[in-house]
């Protein structure tokens, strides 16, 4: 074992720089489903659409912005304008017309009427940007390459990947927990997140708190998706697959917390990437793998706290 | 209503006789539909115990690959649809026993992350399974009979109708039994349920088990009648699809699922031959209006018709 390690070390190294990459951006998916689970008790499948239009957008904003002659490096801020029009426009959207009108009722209802929001916003995506792969790598080819060193050669990294994708994600890490934790507006989020009763009753008003924290999620969402546009083509089909790593995260995390998704998000991030590296055939499966584990051990989630039994 | 609802289904399965006769070509989407209802039978005993499952998908898939790998070897359905069906129960007992522990999202994930595992490893292990490409399935024979294309297809027809009339009639009398009422005791207290001497693991392990073997004969149906099996059928949107087909028809009776399975098969063709790029979203849009304005699905409109008849009658 000891020795496997070190005969395969510097291969290892380059799935951990992969596999950090990839987990800030599932993170970033995940701890937005994580915060409306919390709050609104709904968990969100369109969540996986609003990651997939973020993406879309941050191109489309991307290829606006460069036509406009801005100069290259508006190319990165042009990534959180996109990712703060779709969750500032779809969030409200959804959670008024929509899901306003079914708080309270069965949770089977709520999950499927995300469900049909998934289903109408992958097909708003075929019809505003066609099936084709949509492809914007401006902010990537902006910052460069860095070379890592690996086996007495060198292997050329994107410092987009190295540096901007673990560096949001843990800017949002600490700047959530700063908020959720030192802001009223914060902590009125956590108090009805715990109970949403009692915050009622002291005069919270737990529907502003709803819109606030479901345009906030969405937000982080598209975020997310803008962040990876840069990365690769753009596909139909990414929403999906999005969703159900972020669930995968989210279950295994335990519910309603932010730290422990990031962890998960990490410890997922790593499988897959040192899947990719050893048993490429495993790379989808690894998450699920560790997801399945984890409930087998802890049913209520890694860092997830035992609710009482109603009787 | 119970005899309403015998009535009502045999009229039901009299009308797609008779459409199937009318325009042959609605035969093979009727066969998909009784099929995808048989699934959702399993479906609606879960939704009983107040549990999702978005991980159906994977029995369909288990049947119909079932189907795949036994055609070449022994070529007929007599053998292949038990085979399916078999193969999805006997895992359906052991996911069952893994997953029957856990309740509500925690119950929905794990069966959504144990079919994306099949779903992935379908996709991945192409010398297996040929990829996404799928699995061509030849014609089989029907209990030694060697039929001709239309002549197989209408026998699969047969078969899907008398099989979702047995999985209906089934869970009509399961749902009444002490096992189905003990299902709906789980939704409501859980613990009460087990202050009784009952387990409610045992309770929903049998409902589990019952819901894998109907998605395997459905999923052996579909293999044999679109004889084509690709991977997309284990996928977490197919599973959705199924819990789609649950609300659309509605809950509240064992005709809901093939209701609702015979409508959305239906809008999916409309839609999709009127417009290529949107049948998921009018697909959805009619989900969305169902659950905001009609919550009992077609089936609670219809039996919501059937009372205010009866009402203005007497």
């Amino acid at each position: 074992m000891a020795e496997w390690f070190g005969d395969n070390s510097g291969l290892l190294g380059l799935a951990l720089l992969d596999g950090l990459a990839s987990a800030g951006l599932i993170f970033l998916v995940a701890v937005g489903l994580n915060l409306v689970f919390g709050v609104l008790r709904i968990i969100n499948v369109a969540h996986g659409s609003l990651y997939a239009i973020g993406a879309y957008a941050a191109a489309s904003v991307g290829i606006v912005f460069a036509s406009m002659g801005l100069p290259a490096w508006a190319s990165l801020p042009a990534l959180v304008v996109a990712a703060a029009l779709v969750g500032g426009i779809l969030g409200p959207l959804i959670e008024r017309l929509v899901l306003r009108r079914i708080y309270g009722q069965e949770e089977v209802l709520q999950l499927l009427v995300t469900f049909a929001l998934f289903m109408i916003l992958e097909d708003v995506q075929k019809l505003i940007w066609g099936v084709q792969p949509v492809q914007h790598d401006q902010a990537m080819r902006l910052l460069g390459t860095y070379d890592v060193p690996f086996a007495g050669d060198v292997v050329p990294f994107t410092a987009y990947q190295l540096f901007v994708l673990p560096g949001v994600a843990l800017v949002v890490l600490v700047g959530l927990a700063w908020f959720l934790r030192r802001t009223l507006t914060g902590r009125v989020i956590v108090a009805v997140t715990t109970d949403r009763e009692a915050a009622t009753a002291m005069g919270i008003d737990a529907r502003r708190v709803f819109l606030l924290t479901f345009t906030f999620g969405a937000m982080l969402a598209a975020l997310g998706g803008a962040l990876s546009s840069p990365t690769g083509a753009i596909v139909p089909g990414i929403g999906a697959q999005t969703i159900v790593l972020s669930f995968a995260v989210v279950a295994t995390a335990g519910l309603g917390q932010t730290e422990g998704a990031a962890l998960t998000a990490l410890m997922i991030g790593l499988g897959r990437s040192i899947a990719v590296y050893f048993e490429p055939e495993l790379e989808v499966v690894v998450p699920y793998i560790i997801m399945v584990a984890v409930l087998l051990v802890r049913p209520q989630g890694l860092f997830g706290s035992t609710v009482a039994r109603r009787i | 209503m119970r005899r309403g609802e015998t009535l009502l289904g045999l009229l039901g399965a009299a009308a797609l006789v008779a459409a199937a006769l009318l325009a042959p070509w609605l035969k093979f989407i009727l066969t998909v539909a009784l099929a995808k209802g048989i699934a959702v039978i399993g479906i609606l005993l879960l939704l009983r115990a107040g549990q999702v499952s978005f991980g159906h998908a994977l029995y369909v898939a288990m049947g119909a690959y079932t189907v795949a790998f036994l055609a070449p070897a022994m070529p007929d359905a007599a053998v292949l649809l038990p085979a399916g069906a078999a193969i999805a129960t006997l895992t359906g007992l052991l996911i069952g026993l893994f997953v029957s522990r856990y309740r509500e999202i925690f119950f929905g994930m794990l069966n959504l992350a144990l079919s994306m595992v099949v779903y992935s490893l379908l996709e991945k292990l192409y010398d297996l399974t040929k990829g996404t490409d799928g699995i061509r399935v030849e014609l089989p024979r029907f209990f030694g009979m060697a039929l001709d294309r239309p002549g197989f297809e209408w026998a699969m027809f047969a078969t899907a109708l008398v099989l979702a009339l047995g999985a209906g009639a089934f869970a009509r009398l399961y749902l009444d039994s002490p096992m189905g009422q003990a299902l709906s005791a789980i939704k409501t207290r859980e613990t009460r349920l087990e202050f009784m001497g009952i387990s409610a693991r045992r309770v929903l392990l049998a409902a589990y088990v019952i819901s894998a073997l109907l998605g395997g004969v459905a999923g052996a149906i579909i293999g044999m009648t679109t004889r084509h099996v690709t991977p997309l059928l284990a996928y977490w949107t197919a599973s959705g699809e199924l819990v789609f087909i649950a609300i659309l028809g509605g809950a509240g009776s064992v005709l809901g699922p093939f209701l609702g399975a015979v409508t959305f098969e239906l809008v999916r063709i409309y839609a999709g031959a009127a417009v290529a790029d949107a049948w998921q979203m009018i697909l959805g849009g009619v989900l969305l209006a169902v659950i905001l304005f009609a919550p009992g699905g077609l089936w609670g409109m219809i039996a919501g018709l059937l009372r205010r008849r009866a009402g203005a009658a007497s």
